[in-house]
């Protein structure tokens, strides 16, 4: 069946031979918020989070999947939001590092576990760190310090926390009942 | 001291911990107002020439562009060269963006789009059509080795090398083992992870508030203010968060200035954030070539030491870091002669990253002095110690402390080092070649004049205010750490407030001295608040401490109390009742002791020990530990401290192993401007980093006996790798980075 | 990025309509590659047809003994699929050794084909690059070439398929699946991608309104003796230097079925047929897999920054033939290269 998302914006004016603005209607359950939002087609993932839903958590360092700072979890599996057009992910849900934290504050097992570790500095890597870590224990494919390393090496980290990273995921990963190493 | 510390030297949290974990930290980029504008930059496609034409009217019919900026219709700045130099500049002019048509680097910004939103912006730029007249460029450091000169101007608070001391060519010539050689280290971009970004918020009447990616909110307000002839008063810079900078932050870069100039020009707030490609279009570590000869008796004593650097600069600035000094003063020596030349290629001008100089300087003295404990058959180690410097020859001055000694005796235990067999390729497991290598580091312990101000309320709250920066260095923390113990509290009950121009004048954030400066400064403040406590508490009636001295006292858990008789106190409350105010204020400055400064020279020292294992046949080159033992007086957080560490071993593991920004000569252009391929070390290269901090007792260096921390950790690391591929493998690698190609021969 | 319309077609002959009516409308899927190419403006599409939750393109099933991977699987579904790892652990291997689970979560093995080059040239709209511009010249033959190709190069282009999972589907002789205004027709992985020649504009022999929907694996697997051996710049997260599929069957100590294919050295996955015939029926030998290594090679040019890359090909084929032999793949998190 056809789903040709409903085109709700008119062609805006522009130059010859450009194509128009179109708006596209999608609905996104960011945090747990289930949010109907317009969005250009050629707005990604975090450019709709950190402009429009002011959501600023989630980080932008290199717009190209390259370090790994705007990881989020879409329906549950970290992806690079920055390479993801909004416009393709109608429907789905969004878990970012603003909605890692219990209501009351309390932190996620994974941000408390950065905290005592010391697994940061600047901490403009940390949300997508973060985000990573916690999609990485969901996956379940990393057992040892080793497979950490390797599947958390599609987050960049400029300070050097690696190790301390690593640390606190073992830490997490011990909390969670997943034996490391 | 009249308190007993309970905070300093104890491992603490960052107090900034939580804010960076759940993503409510702001950055430059992330701050908005309501009528935010998005600037995109346009940047140069050629090396050197001028611009024909500029052709803007495509993208600005295009939807929500506000304006095209251009040298052709950006607004009149300040007219003196002298008005765009910064706190940190170097001697020269400093680059004008959108000044002229003019092109003198690849990457040079030529245009600013300014539309309604980021997506608009960026659409924009891509359709403004530029037309160069090429000018033939020289981007290759090699070919203009001929014209190597000294700069005829010092770079402020650079010294330039010393003068030579005894006859470095005739004791070299002399001397029965001698070593010489030419030494590289490819240009290295920072790359911090927050690319540089400027939010300007514009408000009626013309006032700004910017938010910038700066490792010193003073210096992008200072020179906000007279590059466009703006009263101090209505610019102020904030900037609680910097997301890394490494030094690329020290200096304001082109996109505040662009920021700024639109949001005066549109009258309304913009933001411009630069691409990661662009992170590649301003300073970086400079090319810079060395050649290197030590000297020896067949003791292994050092004879000579002859260590000459010539590094890139840009056209139109003589930056400089000198390289060579630290081989004057790492060992001991009678005949040195150290020479630093700069030689202009078209790029933009260098900049400081992280120990500016030292880890390339150090790449090749302690090369050298492998190559020479190689050619005397005497453990490396041992080769250091034999030439212990007791003192620094380059000034004559003694160090104001050194403990490493013990550097090297506990990070040569920590790591094994006495198990080493010397000899080269004698270690090995299976179809991998261990190796073990050391080095030693060193890098100044600065302190710099700066001011902090310590309000204390009557219910018991301490806020420390400063406009130093925290990048990522736990700055935060430890003020707040220094804070608390002064007056006897809680961590939690004392807020450190940072990263704003309004605050009490601080020195950038740099050179290692932040926790000197800014820590001696807040202690200062801290304590001015505790004696005017006690003075009001002295005053009440009947006071148990009316003939107390601040000797007499000790300050905790909300009290002044007697020390020989805790029972008898004042709460502060009661004492501010008395002197009749709710607050109380002060404000001081600290500065270096100039009587210290003329007979000490304040160093900071590393013994770094690392294991490779090299796959023989692959060349392929793995960092599998490293121990680094660092001597850096007295240690006001172990655990952000540590931190500091890893982060500089892992930054000079990328040096040794992975990091290059390659010029394609042909264009003049730096090609793998991406971090895709400029590779930064990833968790998988980085594998176990062990720090220890000798006990090192330091009075002379600042008030507080600290040292900083956030670069001797990359001096001698990328040395102690190469040492340790040599010891592995037999071969020698004199160029950085120790790709596996290297050692395939 | 420029800007452009967006449909989402609900079949793939929709989908395949839509793209051939519009002159500059691309597909879109995973979007990895393509939104970083649009970002760049290497990539200026007028329209994207978005093909990501097309029906019935994201399952592995079982076919004709071997296993047909639909074009959607992403990267990460692939590699942990049990019958991939059981079967075909080379591919599993391979797929894991790309990239970042974050873009193998998002990739799709049908984007994953039709990746484009990462020379720096390519990815810089400030440089001239044949590939990218068609007669603006290749900088790259006589500029930084560390990451370029060393075999089957022409005088316009010398850039390399940066894929992993191709490596592995050309050692395995897998065969893809595409439809088009023209209907269904099946391409062998090794006529998929093309070299250079005058005509670098053309990654591969895909019709301009064809789309991939998916990827067959014949029965041999090989998962007994395998390797896929990656050497790259940084321990990972990196592009290949050079890699090495290499897949064998044993008969004791001597090679019974040989499959060699080579990855970051040239614009297609390389694979060699006569080195391939000639370690059939061979002792598994340093000797034999050095004369396959010397055929592969025989032919290799370097343009300075790369040239190092024919030793280290011809070193990791025969690292990697010998760890196929003994049975001992190369793990993808230890980096020990065993």
């Amino acid at each position: 069946m056809p789903v040709d998302p409903a085109a709700t914006g008119a062609a805006a004016a522009s130059p010859a031979g450009r194509a128009p603005a179109m708006q596209h209607r999608i609905t996104l359950t960011i945090n747990g918020t289930r949010r109907q939002m317009e969005v250009a087609p050629w707005t990604t993932l975090l450019d709709l989070l950190r402009e429009e839903m002011e959501l600023t958590g989630t980080k932008k360092g290199c717009d190209h999947g390259q370090c790994g700072a705007c990881t989020v979890l879409l329906n549950g599996q970290r992806i690079n939001s920055c390479l993801a057009l909004a416009v393709t992910k109608d429907g789905a849900e969004v878990l970012t590092v603003e909605g890692l934290a219990a209501a009351d504050g309390t932190l996620h097992p994974m941000q408390a576990a950065f905290v005592e570790h010391d697994a940061f500095q600047c901490g403009y890597c940390t949300p997508g760190q973060i985000c990573s870590a916690v999609g990485l224990l969901k996956e379940g494919h990393a057992r040892s310090a080793e497979e950490i390393r390797e599947l958390m090496s599609g987050n960049l980290c400029r300070c050097g926390a690696y190790p301390n990273i690593v640390a606190a995921i073992e830490q997490a990963m011990q909390q969670a009942g997943v034996a490391a190493r | 001291m009249p308190n007993s510390e309970t905070h300093f030297g104890a491992p603490r949290s960052r107090v900034d911990g939580r804010l960076k974990v759940t993503g409510a930290a702001k950055y430059a980029g992330e701050f908005t107002a309501p009528d935010l504008a998005h600037g995109y930059v346009v940047s140069s496609a050629i090396a050197k020439g001028r611009i024909t034409a500029i052709d803007t009217a495509a993208a600005e019919a295009a939807p929500g562009v506000l304006r095209v900026f251009t040298h052709e219709n950006r607004p009149t700045t300040a007219w003196l060269n002298s008005s765009y130099r910064d706190e940190v500049a170097p001697p020269g002019k400093p680059f004008r963006p959108l000044y002229d048509a003019e092109v003198v680097y690849s990457g040079q910004p030529v245009a600013l789009v300014v539309a309604e939103s980021f997506e608009a912006a960026r659409d924009a730029a891509a359709l403004v059509r530029v037309t160069y007249e090429h000018a033939p460029h020289e981007t290759n450091l090699r070919n203009v080795l001929a014209e190597a000169y000294v700069p005829p101007k010092e770079r402020p608070g650079i010294d330039p090398p010393p003068n030579p001391r005894g006859d470095a060519a005739a004791a070299y010539a002399a001397a029965p083992i001698k070593v010489e050689n030419g030494y590289h280290v490819a240009p290295e971009h920072h790359n911090p992870m927050e690319p540089h970004a400027t939010t300007v918020v514009w408000e009626a009447g013309g006032k700004l508030t910017i938010h910038d990616k700066i490792q010193g909110a003073q210096n992008t307000q200072s020179y906000v203010t007279s590059v466009f002839s703006l009263p101090k008063k209505d610019v102020r810079v904030i900037a609680p968060f910097v997301g890394g900078a490494f030094g690329s932050g020290l200096r304001p870069q082109y996109q505040l200035f662009l920021a700024v100039m639109a949001s005066l020009e549109l009258k309304r707030s913009v933001r411009v954030v630069l691409t990661r490609d662009q992170m590649f279009t301003f300073g970086y570590r400079p090319d810079t070539i060395q050649t290197l000869a030590l000297g020896a008796d067949r003791e292994g004593r050092l004879q000579a030491v002859m260590h000459e650097a010539i590094a890139g600069t840009s056209p139109f600035e003589d930056f400089q870091e000198v390289v060579v000094n630290w081989s004057g003063l790492a060992y001991h020596c009678d005949n040195v002669d150290l020479k630093y030349k700069l030689a202009k290629i078209d790029t933009y001008t260098p900049l400081d990253m992280r120990a500016p100089g030292a880890p390339l300087g150090m790449f090749a003295l302690e090369s050298g002095m492998d190559e020479l404990a190689h050619a005397l058959k005497i453990d490396p180690l041992e080769l250091r110690l034999r030439n212990y410097a007791e003192m620094d020859q380059n000034t004559g001055r003694q160090f104001s402390s050194k403990e490493l000694r013990a550097a090297y005796r506990l990070g040569a235990e920590r790591f094994g080092w006495a198990r080493r067999s010397h000899e080269p390729r004698s270690m090995r497991e299976g179809r991998e070649l261990i190796g073990w290598g050391m080095a030693t580091g060193v890098w100044e312990a600065g302190m710099q004049q700066a001011s902090a101000r310590a309000t204390l309320t009557a219910g018991g709250k301490l806020e420390v205010a400063i406009a130093t920066a925290d990048i990522g260095t736990g700055t935060y923390t430890i003020l707040t750490q220094i804070a608390a113990d002064a007056l006897g509290l809680r961590m939690e009950d004392v807020t450190a407030r940072i990263g704003d121009s309004a605050l009490p004048t601080s020195p950038i954030e740099g050179g290692s001295w932040t926790a000197a400066s800014a820590g001696s400064a807040v202690q200062a403040a801290c304590y001015a608040v505790r004696e005017t406590l006690l003075n009001y508490a002295r005053r009440m009636e009947n006071s148990p401490l009316a003939n107390a001295g601040l000797d007499h006292v000790v300050f905790t858990a909300g009290h002044i109390a007697l020390r020989s008789d805790p029972s008898r106190s004042v709460s502060f409350a009661d004492a501010m009742r008395a002197g009749g105010v709710d607050r109380i204020e002060q404000e001081e400055t600290t500065a270096p002791d100039k009587g210290n400064m003329a007979k000490f020279s304040p160093y900071t020292h590393a013994a770094v020990f690392a294991e490779v294992r090299v796959d023989e046949e692959l060349g392929a080159v793995r960092v599998t530990r490293v121990v680094d033992a660092i001597a850096a007086g007295r240690i006001i957080n172990p655990k952000t401290a540590r931190s500091q560490i890893i982060g500089g071993v892992v930054f000079g593991i990328g040096m040794a192993l992975t990091e290059e920004s390659m010029l394609d000569h042909r264009l003049g252009r730096f090609m793998n401007h991406n971090i895709a391929e400029y590779h930064l070390p990833v968790n998988a290269d980085i594998r176990e980093i062990d720090v220890l901090f000798v006990d090192e007792e330091e009075s002379k260096a600042n008030p507080i006996g600290v040292k900083g921390l956030g670069e001797i950790g990359i001096v001698g690391t990328a040395a102690a790798i190469a040492n340790a591929v040599f010891h592995a493998t037999g071969k020698r690698i004199r160029e950085l980075p120790i790709t596996l190609d290297k050692l395939l021969d | 990025m420029n800007r452009f319309s967006y449909s989402r077609p609900g079949a793939v002959s929709e989908a395949v309509r839509a793209v051939q009516a519009e002159a500059g409308a691309k597909f879109i899927a995973g979007g990895t590659n393509l939104v970083d190419l649009m970002k760049y403006d290497v990539e200026r599409p007028r329209r994207l047809v978005d093909v990501g939750a097309l029906p019935g393109l994201d399952r592995i099933e079982e076919q004709a003994g071997g296993l047909r991977i639909g074009a959607l699987v992403t990267n990460s579904a692939l590699a942990y699929d049990p019958r991939i790892q059981e079967r075909y652990p080379l591919l599993s291997r391979a797929v894991l050794s790309g990239a970042s689970p974050q873009l193998r979560n998002a990739a799709t093995t049908g984007g994953n084909l039709l990746q484009r080059t990462r020379c720096y040239y390519f990815y810089d709209t400030g440089t001239p690059c044949n590939k990218r511009e068609p007669g603006t010249g290749c900088p790259a033959v006589n500029g930084v070439n560390r990451i370029h190709a060393i075999l089957g190069t022409s005088e316009h282009c010398i850039a390399t398929h940066p894929s992993d999972m191709c490596v592995a589907l050309a050692a395995l002789e897998a065969s893809v699946e595409v439809t088009g205004p023209g209907g269904d027709r099946r391409i062998a992985l090794a006529d998929f991608h093309r070299l250079p020649g005058d005509q670098p504009e053309r990654d591969s022999t895909l019709g301009a309104d064809e789309i991939v929907t998916a990827v067959q694996l014949p029965p041999k697997g090989f998962p007994a003796n395998y390797t896929y051996l990656k050497l790259r710049d940084r321990q990972s997260y990196a592009f290949a230097l050079v890699s090495v599929a290499a897949a064998l069957e044993m008969d004791g100590g001597s090679i019974r079925e040989a499959r060699l294919a080579l990855g970051g050295v040239a614009h297609k996955p390389w694979r060699d047929p006569q080195a391939e015939a000639l370690l059939r029926g061979r002792p598994a030998t340093r000797e034999a897999f050095a004369e396959a290594a010397a055929l592969v090679l025989k032919d290799a040019r370097g343009y300075g920054g790369n040239t190092f890359k024919i030793e280290l090909a011809r070193r990791a084929i025969i690292r990697a033939l010998s760890q196929a032999a003994a049975g001992t793949p190369q793990p993808i998190a230890d980096k020990h290269i065993a």
